[in-house]
């Protein structure tokens, strides 16, 4: 689903590399933790997925494109492929829920019937049903951030990008967020996670990829946090 | 859903950013009227000349017997001389200036000075001997008039040549500098506009960051992220070109239809046909402005 070869990114002209030589592959319905410290490339990784930057070196390859080769009308093809999620959850202070959400149908011009079908059940499976009207300021952090996935997931992606999506949560609300993008990855789809959050790590058991300083030093099926330390 | 979504976008757009949505029609407003002033003006330039320079010709005045100007010093141009003149109008080098050429007699022009001021007491005591002989010419092309007069005056027999254009002359050019001033503010309102446009745009595309970049996030393409904030100064150009329009209409219906042509009958004015002929012009010209604008304000504002 998503594969990187030999990837580097340098931002500025003789700085250390955000991204050194990292090559990866990540298969269809995979969970994938991307862990590391602020600054090893977690978020460059994420932004090259969705072809916010493009790669100084090497070559990434994303639901089957090439992205170099992938001219700028088509970008928002690819985005339409990839639910993003973040730690400050990024909606709309201005409208509710439902709209919220059914904004990444509408902006993709699906028909009218489809939005008013899709969004409630979505809602419904991140467990928000009945809080359509709701504006975000009148929800828990935990609940935005399920508003948030729910509009990630509602065009029913390949693949979710997830940025500290429990960053600014407690742990329990962290738990349930969790559950929720597991179920997710369960139908099907592809769930890159990039985090600090090491509990959750471990709890999960899923698939682990370390960077640090840029650089990938860990790729481990079933993997822990600190396993390299 | 997509245009319910477009147009629920450029509401809150304009409602967000009223006041400057309001300059904007004011002054793309101010600038159009110019435009269409401008416009209008050289339209009655052009009915005035296409029904005056028809009419017009070119006279030459034949000398009187007891004539103060030195090339008439022989007297009362002779019928030789008459002669000469009409062959010189006539000559292969003049024939292509000239329409024709006709004599006009004493008797003539008296009977056109009775005809015209017959009713008036001094007219009475005018003789026909007291009139004058002339040639009347008229012109292929009125503007080059020059050509003729050089070739005629100071001949024997010729007393003065005078372009009867000359008498609207000034007329014209009141209003062709007129037409350079209504052009010239036109020019400077129409730069403010685009300025003002652009600054409303930006200004629009910066309040709605957020929601754009979340649009960007989950795939909206690049037109339809940028559509409404087009259409919205698209909406404000066209709100002021239709107000110019309007303006216009009730300003040559005010001021020319039920005043000037009610007092000046001898001139055909431009009338409120003509404005609705320029509105389309000044719409286009609006929504040209507005998409330059949006054009240049967007282009930043949208990287993939």
């Amino acid at each position: 689903m998503i594969r990187f070869k030999k990837v580097s990114k340098v931002y500025a002209r003789g700085a250390r590399p955000a991204l050194d030589q990292v090559s990866l592959e990540v298969g269809r319905g995979e969970f994938v933790f991307l862990v590391g410290a602020s600054g090893s490339g977690k978020s460059t990784f994420l932004r090259l997925v969705l072809r916010e930057e493009r790669p100084t070196h090497g070559s990434v390859f994303v639901a089957g494109r090439d992205l170099a080769n992938l001219s700028q009308w088509k970008v928002p093809q690819l985005r339409r492929q990839i639910g993003c999620v973040f730690q400050d959850f990024r909606l709309l202070h201005n409208k509710n829920v439902f709209d919220n959400v059914a904004i990444a149908l509408q902006v993709i011009g699906k028909p009218r019937h489809h939005v008013m079908t899709t969004v409630p059940e979505t809602l419904e499976m991140v467990g928000l049903a009945g809080k359509e009207k709701r504006l975000p300021h009148e929800l828990s952090g935990g609940e935005q951030q399920r508003v948030a996935i729910a509009r990630a997931f509602v065009n029913r992606p390949a693949i979710i990008l997830a940025d500290e999506p429990t960053g600014n949560l407690d742990p329990t609300t962290s738990v349930g967020i969790m559950r929720l993008l597991d179920r997710i990855n369960r139908t099907g789809t592809t769930v890159v996670m990039a985090t600090h959050d090491d509990e959750i790590v471990d709890q999960m058991r899923k698939r682990v990829v370390e960077l640090v300083d840029g650089q990938m030093v860990r790729d481990q099926d079933r993997g822990v946090y600190g396993a390299a330390r | 859903m997509r245009l319910q979504f477009v147009l629920s976008q450029i509401g809150n757009g304009l409602r967000r950013n009223m006041a400057m949505a309001v300059s904007v029609v004011l002054v793309t407003f101010i600038s159009l009227t110019f435009v269409g002033a401008a416009v209008l003006l050289q339209m009655q330039v052009g009915n005035m000349k296409d029904e005056w320079y028809d009419r017009v010709e070119v006279s030459i005045y034949l000398c009187p017997p007891d004539s103060s100007v030195p090339a008439c010093a022989g007297g009362e141009a002779t019928e030789q001389q008459v002669e000469q003149l009409q062959d010189v109008l006539t000559s292969d080098s003049l024939s292509p200036y000239v329409e024709e050429v006709f004599l006009e007699t004493k008797e003539q022009a008296f009977e056109a000075f009775q005809e015209r001021f017959g009713d008036q007491d001094w007219a009475q005591r005018i003789t026909v001997d007291q009139m004058q002989q002339s040639l009347r010419v008229s012109l292929v092309d009125p503007e080059l008039y020059q050509v003729v007069a050089d070739e005629v005056a100071g001949r024997d027999g010729v007393e003065e040549v005078i372009d009867q254009r000359s008498i609207l002359e000034p007329l014209f050019l009141v209003l062709n500098r007129a037409t350079v001033l209504a052009a010239g503010l036109a020019a400077v309102m129409i730069v403010a506009a685009v300025l003002l446009i652009t600054t409303t745009i930006r200004l629009s595309a910066m309040s709605r960051s957020r929601e754009t970049s979340i649009m960007r996030l989950v795939g909206a393409s690049n037109f339809f992220i940028q559509l409404p904030f087009m259409l919205e100064g698209a909406i404000a150009a066209l709100l002021g070109a239709v107000l110019a329009s309007t303006g216009l209409w009730l300003g040559v219906r005010s001021i020319i239809e039920n005043w000037l042509a009610e007092s000046v009958r001898w001139v055909n004015f431009v009338n409120t046909g003509d404005v609705l002929v320029v509105a389309p012009l000044l719409v286009a010209i609006g929504i040209v402005l507005a998409a330059i604008s949006s054009l240049v304000s967007l282009s930043r504002y949208t990287k993939v």
